[in-house]
């Protein structure tokens, strides 16, 4: 068995002009499928041969973490976008989203200001801890919250791969971005 | 007394085709630009008096994460501009192109273990030749952390650094950063790579 890159729900340039197709081009076509690729190739032969991700980021560390954790990262990152993304949530995660943050918008403005003041390459995350309730987490390059026993719900890819093509050093515009096709259906479910 | 961004010693097509102008105008206006309004800001709020951003550096863990990101990113890269050159690369040339060769035993093998700590740096970092009390290390840090600093695992006076955050080649090559390093060793400035190893 083998790990295999998933494929996109949606077509490479259909979260543009928001995500360019480049962009797209880049950190599915290549950067995802090199982190699979370079963890087939790592795990062959070792006690994570047949193991799934969520074990490799639960107990492995060096090469297998990193590219493990960076194919589950980028898994759920691209999941959760869509061309016709719903602005909002709604029912229990709005409940949820008010009650941590005060308000939707608040949230935003948390969860921004995390993606901006991340030195580095890395994830922001909104996760559910163990009493249930939601928090906002930075992760420094392949970093994966699942780790320390907390539930990812949502993700955002800020190493520079991510935005770089399209926006430059203007990380906070593609963050911008980023929540015009980040799908709250998605992430209503997960939650 | 604040700290400036210096000009770039050439200009921002020089190092063509090995770094392309529109990378070196957005990483030398853009992000050392930044790195410097950051350092003054942070410097200011926490009442540091020391002008001399090497003694910033060796003495940073006394200081907030602001000065060790926004300071290591301000010196990195003011080395980094002056340690290339459109007319530099080939072989080391002088005092440095000697110790490399007693060093690492060939000025190739030397590139390739400078060439497997930068490939290898995983995420945003650089990769570094240091003078460690007269002998030469390869190594590199993390992010904006530098080899001057006290709490850096990886020590010694800077040589040759390579900045190998993406936002260094990603307008050029995307994700063949091993391309990148490629590219640098035929604009290297072994001259003023010398004068480092002297001083």
């Amino acid at each position: 068995m083998s790990f295999e890159l998933p494929k996109l729900p949606y077509a490479n340039d259909a979260l543009a002009p928001h995500i360019s197709e480049n962009t797209i081009n880049f950190h599915y076509g290549k950067h995802h499928k090199t982190y699979v690729d370079k963890l087939n190739g790592l795990v062959k032969g070792t006690e994570f041969e047949n193991a799934d991700l969520e074990t490799i980021i639960k107990k492995a560390d060096g090469g297998v973490f990193n590219n493990g954790a960076q194919v589950w990262n980028h898994t759920f990152y691209f999941e959760a976008l869509s061309p016709k993304a719903k602005a909002k949530p709604e029912g229990k995660l709005l409940e949820a989203v008010e009650k941590t943050f005060g308000s939707f918008d608040q949230f935003i403005e948390d969860f921004s200001n995390a993606g901006a003041t991340l030195f580095g390459s890395g994830w922001v995350w909104l996760v559910k801890n163990s009493d249930g309730a939601l928090e906002i987490m930075q992760g420094a390059n392949a970093e994966n919250p699942i780790k320390d026993g907390y539930t990812p719900i949502l993700t955002m890819d800020v190493w520079e791969h991510a935005y770089y093509l399209d926006t430059q050093n203007a990380r906070p515009k593609y963050i911008e971005n980023f929540f015009k096709v980040l799908d709250w259906r998605i992430i209503e479910n997960r939650f | 007394m604040s700290f400036k961004l210096p000009d770039l010693p050439y200009d921002f097509g020089a190092l063509e085709p090995h770094i392309d102008a529109k990378t070196m105008e957005i990483h030398h206006d853009k992000h050392h630009g930044g790195y410097t309004t950051k350092l003054n800001a942070a410097v200011e709020t926490e009442n540091i008096s020391s002008s001399n951003i090497e003694e910033i550096l060796a003495n940073v863990s006394k200081y907030s994460t602001d000065v060790r990101n926004n300071g290591g990113g301000y010196y990195n890269h003011n080395l980094f501009w002056e340690i290339l050159n459109p007319n530099g690369g080939g072989n080391p040339t002088g005092d440095l192109g000697k110790a490399i060769e007693s060093t690492f035993g060939s000025y190739e093998k030397f590139k390739d273990e400078f060439s497997k700590a930068a490939a290898s740096r995983f995420g945003s970092g650089w990769a570094w030749l240091v003078n460690e009390n007269g002998k030469l290390k390869i190594g590199s840090t993390a992010n904006q952390d530098s080899p001057l600093m006290d709490i850096s695992d990886f020590k010694g006076k800077p040589i040759i650094g390579l900045d190998v955050w993406e936002h260094a080649y990603y307008l050029k090559y995307q994700n063949r950063r091993p391309e990148y390093i490629e590219a640098f060793f035929n604009i290297i400035n072994w001259e003023k790579a010398n004068e480092l190893f002297k001083a």
